[in-house]
């Protein structure tokens, strides 16, 4: 019986072309996917009886949310792979998907302080939910201020890695921490889990949304991964006749 | 040759950190003055009213001692590392993450007790009561190691990277959201007339786990500086 070869996609030399295969398959999902769940969100889905027209912003806001933690955490395992097998394209891997995170983190941010103001009369609340949104953001800084501080870039794979994995371990505790704060403080004044059941349009567009950011940070974090490799590789061969074919 | 106990190798290690900081003299209360300099700095900013002060208080008290902590990171392993002394450590027959403990302890004899001990001094001048007071130093006193072994980590990871100062506040202070909502919390309950309890055991929750794993991750990242 013929193994199965796990690994051959682990080489650079194989992935690089693979990823570039694929490029453009995730992102014209991304393309398609986002362009229904806009349609959905803005068109389809009914108006609020409580808040109008402003709750539409749910469609980028809470997959952007459930984007920016779920990135953290491959992100996190991509590290720890890394680290623990020492494979090289894991951690770059890890590299790649940094700054998706970071910017969906953001955005959710961003959107989430628009949503808030029509809705709770003020941009920013100290909320459990948006502080430890706003701490998970100053992680991914760290992640990234470190891997680019580092010279070396094995040392700064692995040392970036240890911090994602304290990272991962940490948000939970972070997030724990700042619920029982706010609610030591201040009552539940403002609560983001509404009580009455969306509509299953609603719904439809939030996961059809969530599908196209998945695509999309499938689509930026596999050709942020082919920049990565043809910079690290730049003194092999394959890497140099890439290149040229590239820029003829 | 025979093999140094563990034990051994751990109380060897904490008796020369803390002889080379006696050594020193002065740049182990570097700490303790940035401590106290920024916690007389607040008044003067804010105003000396007696109610906003004691409102403040533990929250200011709190970061300050944050950061203070912080600063002194700097030093937990950098100059083992300049001159070799950390390669040594690491080739020692005596797990690293040991060792890593044995660092840290010291570090925080150093510069975490001083701070508790200087904190009531500081509180008096916000005109906390004394009960409140016993908090603050029983809260410094279980999160200031918590402090030490997370800031150990970012320590580790930073040694003889560009900017690292900068650079480690920016890794650490995150990390230190949960120390500082649990620690200012107790004196906040206090202050309340609520009981602190919950929010010290929690503190002691955060020690117990950072005790137990991150002398193990400063340790990865020690080896990784050292390659």
């Amino acid at each position: 019986m013929r193994r199965l070869r796990w690994f051959r996609y682990a080489s650079p030399q194989t992935f690089y072309p693979l990823a570039g295969r694929l490029v453009p398959v995730f992102a014209v999902l991304a393309a398609v996917s986002g362009a229904i769940g806009l349609y959905l969100g803005f068109f389809v889905a009914p108006t609020d009886a409580q808040q109008g027209e402003a709750y539409r912003i749910i469609f980028v806001h809470v997959p952007a949310s459930w984007m920016s933690m779920v990135l953290s955490r491959v992100m996190a395992f991509w590290a720890g792979v890394g680290l623990v097998f020492n494979t090289r394209l894991s951690s770059m891997m890890a590299h790649a998907l940094a700054p998706t995170g970071a910017m969906f983190t953001f955005l959710s941010l961003w959107t989430g302080a628009l949503w808030g103001r029509p809705t709770w009369g003020t941009y920013w609340v100290w909320d459990a939910r948006l502080t430890s949104e706003l701490i998970l953001f100053f992680l991914y800084i760290g992640y990234m201020a470190l891997a680019a501080a580092i010279d070396d870039p094995r040392r700064g794979d692995r040392a970036s890695a240890v911090l994602a994995l304290v990272g991962v371990v940490n948000v939970p505790i972070i997030y724990f921490s700042v619920q029982w704060w706010n609610t030591l403080h201040q009552g539940a004044s403002v609560s983001l889990t509404r009580a009455p059941t969306m509509a299953a349009t609603m719904l439809a567009g939030m996961l059809v949304m969530t599908f196209a950011f998945w695509m999309y940070s499938i689509a930026v974090a596999l050709s942020r991964v082919r920049a990565i490799l043809l910079e690290r590789e730049a003194h092999t061969d394959w890497a140099r006749a890439v290149a040229r074919a590239e820029a003829a | 040759m025979n093999r140094p106990s563990v034990a051994a190798a751990f109380a060897g290690l904490v008796h020369r950190d803390l002889l080379l900081a006696a050594r020193r003299k002065s740049e182990p209360l570097f700490a303790l003055g940035f401590f106290v300099i920024v916690a007389s700095l607040f008044p003067l900013g804010l105003g000396p009213e007696p109610e906003l002060l004691r409102r403040i208080a533990p929250g200011v008290l709190w970061v300050a001692a944050l950061l203070a902590a912080m600063l002194s990171l700097g030093r937990l392993f950098a100059a083992d590392y300049e001159d070799g002394t950390l390669e040594a450590i690491a080739v020692a027959p005596v797990p690293l993450a040991v060792a890593v403990l044995a660092k840290v302890a010291a570090h925080w004899l150093v510069t975490g007790v001083p701070l508790v001990l200087a904190s009531p001094v500081l509180a008096l001048q916000y005109g906390l009561p004394a009960e409140a007071i016993a908090v603050l130093a029983a809260s410094l006193l279980l999160g200031t190691p918590v402090l030490s072994f997370v800031g150990a980590i970012g320590a580790a990871l930073t040694l003889g990277v560009r900017g690292g100062g900068v650079l480690l506040a920016l890794l650490v202070l995150p990390l230190y959201v949960p120390p500082l909502v649990f620690g200012a919390g107790a004196v906040d309950a206090r202050l309340a007339g609520l009981p602190a309890g919950a929010n010290l055991s929690l503190l002691g929750a955060c020690l117990a786990l950072a005790a137990g794993l991150a002398p193990v991750a400063a340790a990865a990242a020690v080896r990784i500086a050292l390659e």
